[in-house]
């Protein structure tokens, strides 16, 4: 178990800066996610974290140890690849026993290390296999004893998932959350997918152009997104955001420094008739789009607002209708001029504006 | 779709003459190596002589000092490809896997040797060796085929194939770039080495040009040398016992291809790590 710093970490390849100035702190045995769209800069920093690129500027400290000048092995870290990186020509035991040969650890007590990890993971029955007889899920599992058996400080894990198929991933996904506790060692997870930062980290950092863009637990980067960038990548559909000015004629007491306003789809109500409710935005709207997911239906509708996503887990209404969409006053979210989150709203409705609106 | 039958007549009947035409010279060799020397003189040719002259082989090899040129094939065959494997691997390495100052200079070069036939430059590397005094030895059969252009390139394409994660995840779990080298990529490149290892024996195992240029008295000549001489054996050639020899010459290579030859299929249909 160790925490994990960045301090001032910059990357550059040739000319061009992926990662900016970074500073953070990873907390000890935590399960932490980094997470942004490809070319936000989170492999590198994984990379970096690891020792297989070094930093341009900056230090990372792992546990109480400048790590700067130290070989990946020196690092007290294990990896798990995103192809797994098993070695084919080896057998399972043969893979995680690999490292504990070159540690010298004596054979009996390799033997015995092997066959505690293998029961955990649950391959005892396979360990002579190659890992070309193994099935997607096995291989996962190879990868991870082979991390384990190491018994490091931290665990590295770089888009695990991605080569399963979803079923799988949704399993593997768990069984990854029970075993972080069962280890209680820091976990540091990259990824691309939102639902899997969301669902498996304790902290999530979301990363854009290699910079920061926010760090906090998920459900907080979900109530209350420190930016534009944050609001529209988590979330499924992502959050509908408006300059002020599609608001401003609908309503009352917005403040000047609220240059954009934005609600999660899943926030907003969507019927085939006006229910006027107090303290709430109605809009009459087209439907322009229907997806209908079983248990909840997600549409794309335009009104005077502009185009935005509405999701709800009511029955479907008819495509092409005529609908009203109603927004609480109370989920509406501002941005500042930098996109970052803004001013508290105190908000009322215009009369004239408002189709339905009570104040 | 189906091939009309005449198509695959055709191409059956193409696939057996260039069988014969492949395949004639050595069952050529093999019966006339059981001829008497009569029989090998007889036109039209007989192809099953009368009776098998097992004595052929005997007689060749005692004819000049066998024992003695074998012994020395297998010195210079065995030395060179321990020399081109010490050489060639940690170069192929350093090609597929390291970024140094003048790589694709030093690579470039490496190609140039490939393209050099050795006719042209084994007048300097005469004189080279002459001068180091090492003509008419075994050492001055070995040493100008310490590596080998080819290997290099053939080897790195090989290395280059292996992902870079399963060397990450080897130096993680604390190997040494000789370890790397040991357990990861030699035992992927295997099929690669069997095939370099067949080319090589069966060229320098063969090779007639360079012992030929580089000895004058029989103790570094070899095997190749020595089939060449019985043809001058009692004046005029006695091509039956010239055969017989031939037939033990390359029977080393049969012997070793047979047992290779899985391997040098899958070298050359090598389709990489999953």
């Amino acid at each position: 178990m160790a925490e994990i710093r960045l301090e001032n970490i910059s990357k550059a390849f040739n000319e061009d800066r992926v990662v900016k100035n970074i500073s953070l702190t990873i907390k000890e045995g935590s399960f932490t996610v980094l997470v942004g769209p490809s070319g936000c800069g989170k492999s590198t920093i994984l990379r970096m974290l690891a020792g297989f690129e070094k930093q341009t500027e900056g230090d990372i400290w792992i546990g109480d140890k400048l790590v700067n000048d130290l070989s990946p092995s020196k690092r007290d870290i294990a990896m798990v690849f995103q192809n797994y990186a098993l070695y084919p020509t080896m057998t399972v035991k043969g893979n995680i026993e690999f490292g504990l040969t070159n540690r010298k650890v004596p054979k009996k007590e390799r033997q015995q290390l092997i066959e505690e990890i293998a029961g955990i993971v649950g391959l005892t029955e396979h360990l002579n296999k190659k890992p070309d007889k193994l099935s997607g899920g096995q291989r996962q599992r190879v990868a991870l004893a082979r991390a384990m058996v190491k018994k490091p400080k931290v665990f590295i894990l770089d888009e695990p998932l991605s080569n399963l198929d979803a079923k799988l991933r949704t399993q593997m996904r768990a069984e990854l959350i029970q075993l972080h506790e069962k280890l209680g060692t820091t976990f540091v997870y990259v990824t691309h997918d939102q639902v899997e930062a969301m669902s498996m980290g304790d902290e999530i950092i979301i990363l854009n152009q290699g910079v920061v863009q926010q760090k906090a637990a998920p459900i907080e980067v979900y109530e209350n997104p420190g930016n534009i960038f944050a609001a529209e990548f988590i979330g499924q559909p992502p959050m509908n955001v408006f300059e002020r000015k599609a608001f401003a004629e609908t309503l009352e007491g917005v403040p000047e420094e609220a240059h954009y306003i934005g609600f999660r789809p899943e926030h907003a109500g969507i019927s085939s008739a006006a229910v006027s409710v107090p303290h709430t935005i109605e809009l009459e709207s087209e439907i322009l789009a229907l997806e209908t997911l079983g248990a909840e239906s997600i549409y794309k509708v335009k009104n005077r607002i502009g185009v935005m996503n509405i999701r709800s887990f009511s029955a479907p209404l008819p495509k092409h209708a005529i609908c009203f969409v109603s927004i609480p006053h109370e989920k509406l979210y501002p941005f500042g001029a930098d996109k970052a989150a803004g001013p508290e709203l105190n908000l009322s409705v215009k009369k004239e504006a408002a189709l339905n609106g009570i104040d | 779709m189906k091939t009309p039958p005449i198509f695959k007549a055709v191409n059956g009947l193409g696939l057996i003459l260039l069988f014969i035409i492949f395949a004639m010279p050595f069952i050529w060799m093999a019966s006339t190596a059981f001829k008497t020397l009569g029989e090998t003189l007889t036109f039209p040719p007989v192809w099953i002589p009368e009776t098998f002259q097992w004595g052929n082989f005997a007689q060749a090899w005692s004819s000049g000092p066998f024992l003695k040129y074998f012994f020395n094939s297998v010195i210079v065959t065995l030395f060179i490809l321990i020399l081109q494997f010490a050489t060639i691997i940690p170069a192929a390495y350093a090609f597929a896997r390291y970024n140094f100052p003048m790589k694709n200079f030093f690579f470039a070069l490496t190609m140039i040797c490939l393209m050099i036939p050795s006719q042209l430059i084994f007048l300097p590397v005469y004189l080279n060796l002459s001068s180091w005094g090492i003509l008419d030895t075994i050492w001055g059969l070995i040493l100008p085929f310490a590596t080998s252009a080819f290997g290099i390139f053939l080897l790195r394409q090989s290395f280059m194939q292996v992902p870079e994660e399963l060397l990450e995840a080897a130096r993680l779990d604390d190997a040494t770039e000789w370890q790397i080298i040991r357990k990861i990529m030699l035992p992927l490149a295997k099929p690669v080495l069997v095939t370099l290892a067949l080319f090589s024996f069966i060229a320098h195992w063969n090779d007639y040009f360079w012992p030929l240029v580089m000895t004058t008295n029989d103790t570094a000549r070899t095997l190749p040398l020595g089939i060449a001489m019985l043809r001058q054996v009692e004046g005029g050639a006695s091509w039956n016992i010239v055969m017989a020899g031939n037939l033990l010459l390359v029977l080393p290579i049969l012997i070793v291809f047979f047992f290779a030859q899985r391997h040098i299929i899958r070298a050359f249909v090598y389709t990489g790590v999953k």
